[in-house]
């Protein structure tokens, strides 16, 4: 069974107050000059052969419900 | 003729018996639908309450967008069914695409409960018309994910339309542009905001009845549409 990996990530122009935080937290660890930016990563598994036409479907699954493209990007790509 | 206002109850909406209490008090029938019958029962009207449908996982309101009932209120608002989006309402509102923009999490990270000062921004949509022009209201606020988002070109034009409806007064509580708290469609039929009308119809549970005028001005406009 393949796995293809969709990354999703706040624009880069939208405020991202998860990665903020987090950005927060590694400084006062002692983590210093770290700036983070906090995504979502799918891990989708697929019956069978990850030909061009099921990419595109994956891409349109994406696109549809996993990002939200009015604040988010994403990208889709094979895993291995 | 009495109003029939639907309620839309999601897995995890919080607010939809109080919004059907706030249907009543107004003088209309509340009418209880559930988020996996695509059936309407033949509504006026609907309301999305406010909540965390499907525990808000993916996004707030992503995964509601595509529930049974949500198809069915999408072909009625763009045919001009009157559609009010409340906090989770609003967002699945966004999501389904009937309103521009998107909700994120509030700028200061937490979740913000207050009573919430608005300027009513426009009595030109069907839940605002029982307004005064420029009218400030009290109404409760309570969320998380309330920060309003959308690009530069859609923010001028939802400005130059006069389609944002309320604006946050005295402080913005979570980050919105432009203090943005509700804004509607081209129509006016549909309307989201953030804050929570429905808890302000009983002055025994809050420090206004400024929820009232949206469950009347749609009932007003109903009236007008049939006479």
């Amino acid at each position: 069974m393949a796995r293809v990996i969709v990354d999703v990530m706040p624009k880069p122009e939208i405020l991202d107050p998860q990665g903020k935080a987090v950005t927060g937290a590694l400084q006062r660890l002692g983590f210093t000059g770290l700036q983070v930016r906090q995504g979502k990563r799918f891990e989708v598994e697929v019956d069978g052969e990850v030909s061009e036409e099921r990419l595109g479907q994956i891409r349109h699954a994406a696109e549809t419900l996993l990002a939200n493209t009015v604040i988010e990007t994403f990208d889709v790509r094979v895993e291995g | 003729m009495t109003a029939r206002i639907g309620v839309v109850t999601f897995p995890g909406s919080l607010d939809d018996s109080d919004a059907a209490r706030a249907v009543r008090l107004a003088g209309a029938e509340p009418v209880s639908l559930w988020h996996a019958s695509d059936d309407l029962s033949g509504v006026d009207a609907v309301i999305l309450p406010g909540g965390f449908s499907y525990g808000d996982y993916l996004r707030c309101g992503a995964i509601a967008r595509f529930s049974p009932v949500m198809g069915s209120v999408v072909a009625r608002a763009n045919a001009g069914m009157p559609v009010l989006g409340i906090c989770n309402g609003f967002q699945v509102l966004c999501e389904a695409h009937l309103l521009p923009g998107a909700l994120i999490r509030n700028d200061r990270r937490t979740f913000v409960c207050r009573d919430q000062k608005l300027r009513v921004e426009t009595r030109d949509t069907v839940w605002t018309c029982d307004f005064a022009d420029g009218q400030e209201i009290v109404i409760a606020l309570k969320n998380g994910e309330g920060n309003y988002q959308a690009d530069a070109e859609t923010i001028a034009r939802l400005e130059g339309e006069n389609r944002v409806v309320f604006r946050y007064l005295d402080g913005n509580p979570n980050g919105s542009i432009n203090d943005i708290a509700g804004i509607t469609n081209e129509a006016g039929n549909v309307v989201g905001l953030m804050p929570h009308p429905e808890h302000n119809v009983d002055p025994l549970a809050g420090p206004s009845l400024d929820g009232l005028p949206f469950f009347t001005s749609v009932q007003r406009f109903l009236l007008a549409a049939v006479g």
